[in-house]
């Protein structure tokens, strides 16, 4: 019951915000997206009683002829994902409290349908419904993009739509392939368990077109190089809070997908061209860092960043080993933390001087040492420095690249010290040197700025030194998973 | 079979109207009697009962009353829809017969069941839409339409009454359940011209249903055509076109499906790529409207191409239409309304988030379905045609229509782009009939409801 209210509750929620005047919709959409992360926390409580309480899942039939299910339920990988998504959501609203939205009733509704969707795709347990939240979370961040983005988003939202529903079509006609092919009792099932045994029975050659067909669309929305290309345009001109919701969440809708509904499904798939796979991941990786370091533009530049850490989780998911994966999830949660953390800074820094490029900018240390400190946090976590949340995950899926392949691994291991090249000379070219003439009254932060801002410091720094509770869950998830490969 | 007579009166009904000066009331009139008609129709799927009439002639088997509602519904909305387009014309009363006529043969296209009723039915169907098209007098381009329309039709015509010449010639009779056993019966030794036969039936029914190569007429004949008579020919006529093309393509020549399958396949991959790359180059909407029927038309073909004689693909097929057509009828109502000014280009539409948020809102979800994104029916109406074509031997087919709709998204989100992103160049709100409203409403909050609930209509035909 509690799996479907976690569904329920935002989508209500967010009719109920469209039809509030002004602020009010503000104010009112940030309560309810503190209840739905309180909502998340009771079932993390649960999930520690007892994993397989039945409150955590829930199954109703939508469409019997055709054995779809509305069929949800909370595993351990969900549950982080699910965590990660209610933790952001409350902060992403709040950060725009300090910018004036037009029409914020419907901006604020779409955040919440959006939240509706994206906790499904984490939540689904049966093939079809997956399919359903996954294209549903693109309709209100399409519109996001292009009701309240910037110059040209017209062009680029389009090329952004289009372009993952092209991905996502592929994945339904993979996903009806092996639907046809399960067999329980006679008639057919989109239940996940059976699309597993299914996939599983094909052989090698139609494991293979399944894995393609699937792993587009996943590509697509993480994205991989070379799917990329919608998506540095997409993130600078969608409004800070979406760029934040497509990086910060939406992103790893596609990371999420590649271990639930592509890994288990088609092994030999896999074994044939995990390779090809990882190849491009770490090519992605090499292609995103270079770029980044010769951006001018900070949001850019993170847009970029985002490649290449979104290209180290991909080839350690298809590594396909226990460290991999593992480290995989872990890095889904710093990065969902820490980008929406950098974009935040890029806003607040655009907001305080009019510009985002990094050579008009300089010595704002000077002028706000608080900003200075808050930065440097996010952005040490963001280079996965020990101790901060990102070393955990980072260590981890390098380990687990390296156990697929040595080389691989090398090259990958390259996104750390290109990170903190661009990620440090940022830094230095914003935050310390000279003052420039267009930033000379960078004033203090305000209150909701600054609040958002420590929570997501208190989160580096908390689960960089203590990453154990997260862990321990994300371990015991993909020993799990671990056995649905074999 | 009530339904039918019930129509049948109502056209008579309507000639006599100018004569008993009883005009006023003939609206409500056609539009109780529609009612009417649906319940009679609804009654007869209860009791479910075939019973055939007119020494076999015609049928109302369960397809038949499952297109017949269809049809029916389609046609409430779309009489409530033309209130005014009816008010405006001098001649209303040969406008409301003549649409009813057609209607008519819309009915008998769906429940035929013998080929002089299949021809019988497309010419009263067709007929009185040439007259339609042309009926703004004074525009050269719905003179062009109705021109156009009336020689590509009355060449169909030929083919289909060729195609039957020929099928009675080798099998002798117009029976189709007779046609059906003789085939299976002299398999092995039916004569080529039986062959030529099917597939001229093959090319007339292409035809009506304006499937590529045999398309050309529909973009000119939508463009030059009166808004509301485009919104019937895409959704009464075609529909109605389908339910023929399925009775007679996967019961009557089941048995020779490899002679025409072929074909048809062809016909669906140029249908696909033809309309969906044309109607990415276009500007007028109600051509980009007419081109995406077409592709509309390629799917719905599809499913008769998988041919498995299921339930899924009946169901399927009923599916698809009705999404179809209540899509259609929420998008043609609202250009309808938005095109009054005269401009039919995409640009009509800019600003109208402004100007008519909720009008907006409704061409959105109308063009979310057609482009076949979840929770809309079209969606699901897409996904039933995947569902059954996936298991046969057309995959390639498959892959070109998931591609080609990934360019149908292109063309649709151009309306919705520039109703929400471009700047207007007229401020004044637009004004629209309240029945028009309820219309747009119902139809598009139907859009969603089917496709939350798929199953009401899905399930129809238990398996």
């Amino acid at each position: 019951m509690l799996a479907a209210l976690l569904i329920l509750f935002p989508l209500l929620a967010g009719l109920l915000v469209f039809f509030v005047k002004g602020n009010t919709a503000r104010n009112l959409a940030l309560g309810f997206s503190i209840i739905e992360f309180g909502l998340a926390l009771g079932a993390f409580c649960l999930f520690k009683q007892d994993p397989n309480a039945c409150m955590l899942s829930f199954d109703h039939v939508w469409v019997k002829s055709l054995g779809i299910h509305f069929s949800v339920g909370i595993d351990g990988m969900s549950l982080l994902m699910i965590l990660l998504t209610t933790f952001l959501v409350p902060l992403i609203i709040l950060s725009s409290f300090t910018t004036d939205h037009s029409k914020p009733n419907n901006f604020y509704g779409l955040i919440l349908l959006m939240q509706m969707a994206l906790v499904g795709v984490f939540m689904a347990n049966d093939g079809f419904l997956f399919y359903v939240f996954w294209e549903l979370a693109l309709i209100p961040i399409y519109f996001i993009c292009l009701l309240w983005g910037g110059e040209d988003r017209g062009r680029i939202t389009f090329k952004f739509f289009v372009y993952t529903l092209f991905g996502s079509l592929f994945m339904l006609v993979g996903l009806i392939y092996l639907y046809n092919h399960t067999n329980v009792d006679g008639l057919k099932s989109w239940a996940v368990q059976d699309l597993y045994t299914a996939g599983r029975s094909l052989a090698e050659n139609q494991q293979s077109a399944v894995f393609w067909m699937i792993f587009i669309a996943f590509a697509i929305k993480m994205p991989i190089f070379p799917l990329h290309t919608w998506q540095p345009d997409t993130y600078v001109t969608a409004p800070t809070q979406g760029t934040m919701l497509l990086s910060g969440i939406m992103l790893k809708m596609g990371t999420f997908g590649v271990i639930k509904w592509l890994l288990p499904v088609v092994p030999l798939g896999l074994e044939k061209w995990g390779g090809t796979a990882i190849a491009l991941s770490v090519t992605g990786i090499i292609y995103a860092s270079v770029i980044a370091i010769s951006q001018k533009d900070f949001k850019r530049l993170i847009a970029y960043s985002s490649i290449a850490h979104v290209g180290l989780i991909s080839a350690g998911i298809l590594s396909a080993n226990q460290q991999g994966i593992q480290g995989a999830i872990m890095q889904m949660l710093a990065h969902g933390v820490n980008v929406v953390g950098l974009f935040f800074i890029a806003d607040i820094l655009f907001r305080h001087t009019g510009t985002r490029e990094m050579d008009k900018l300089g010595g704002i240390r000077g002028m706000n040492g608080n900003f200075a400190i808050l930065f440097l946090i996010i952005l040490l976590g963001s280079v996965a420095l020990p101790l901060t949340n990102g070393f955990v995950g980072e260590f981890l899926l390098i380990n687990g690249v390296y156990q697929f392949s040595a080389t691989m691994a090398a090259l990958a291991g390259l996104t750390v010290i290109l990170g903190a090249v661009y990620m440090l000379r940022s830094y230095q070219k914003i935050m310390l040197g000279d003052r420039n003439d267009s930033n000379v009254a960078f004033g203090p932060l305000a209150t909701t700025d600054k609040v958002v801002l420590s929570i997501i410091c208190v989160v580096v720094i908390a689960f960089g030194v203590y990453p154990k509770p997260l862990n321990d869950i994300a371990e015991e998830a993909v020993k799990t998973i671990m056995l649905n490969l074999k | 079979m009530k339904g039918l007579l019930i129509i049948s009166g109502l056209g008579i009904l309507a000639m006599l109207a100018e004569i008993f000066k009883f005009k006023k009331l003939l609206f409500p009139m056609v539009l109780l009697g529609i009612v009417a008609a649906y319940a009679f129709n609804f009654m007869e799927w209860k009791t479910g009962m075939s019973i055939p009439y007119f020494d076999n002639m015609i049928g109302f088997d369960k397809l038949a009353i499952a297109f017949s509602g269809i049809i029916i519904a389609t046609a409430f909305f779309w009489f409530i829809l033309a209130n005014d387009y009816f008010e405006e014309e001098t001649n209303l009363v040969d406008h409301f017969a003549l649409v009813l006529f057609a209607l008519v043969g819309a009915l008998m296209l769906t429940s035929f069941k013998n080929m002089t009723t299949l021809f019988l039915g497309v010419e009263i169907m067709s007929i009185p839409l040439y007259v339609l098209a042309a009926s703004k007098k004074k525009d050269i381009k719905s003179n062009e339409a109705g021109f156009k329309y009336l020689i590509m039709g009355s060449f169909a015509s030929g083919f289909l009454l060729f195609g039957i010449a020929l099928i009675y010639g080798a099998t002798g009779s117009f029976d189709l359940m007779q046609i059906r056993s003789f085939i299976s019966e002299h398999a092995a030794d039916m004569p080529l011209f039986f062959y030529v036969g099917v597939v001229f039936m093959l090319i007339a029914m292409c035809f009506k249903v304006s499937a590529a190569p045999f398309h050309f007429w529909a973009p000119d004949v939508y463009q030059g055509s009166p808004t509301l008579i485009t919104a019937l020919m895409s959704t009464v006529v075609k529909t109605a076109a389908f339910a023929a093309f399925m009775r007679l393509f996967m019961v009557g020549f089941a048995e020779i499906s490899s002679v025409w399958t072929g074909i048809l396949a062809a016909v669906v991959a140029l249908s696909l790529i033809i309309a969906n790359f044309s109607a990415a180059m276009q500007n007028n909407v109600k051509r980009i409207l007419a081109y995406s029927s077409i592709s509309h038309a390629a799917f719905m073909l599809m499913v008769i191409l998988a041919n498995v004689r299921s339930n899924l693909s009946v169901n399927a097929l009923i599916y698809y239409s009705l999404a179809y057509s209540l899509g259609s009828i929420a998008a043609f109502g609202i250009v309808y309304n938005v095109t009054k000014k005269g401009n039919e280009n995409v640009d009509a539409f800019n600003g109208l988030a402004k100007r008519n948020p909720s009008l907006a809102l409704c061409m959105a979800v109308a063009m979310l379905s057609l482009a076949g994104i979840p929770i809309t029916s079209g969606f699901f109406a897409k996904y039933f045609v995947f569902t059954a074509m996936i298991g046969t031997q057309y995959k390639w087919l498959l892959i070109i229509a998931v591609l080609t709709s990934a360019v149908g998204v292109y063309y649709y989100l151009r309306v919705v782009i520039a109703m929400y992103f471009k700047k207007q160049d007229t401020h004044e709100p637009i004004t629209i009939e309240r029945s028009n409203i309820i219309v747009i409403v119902l139809t598009t909050a139907a859009t969603i409801a089917i496709g939350i609930v798929p199953g009401i209509v899905a399930e129809m035909f238990e398996f």
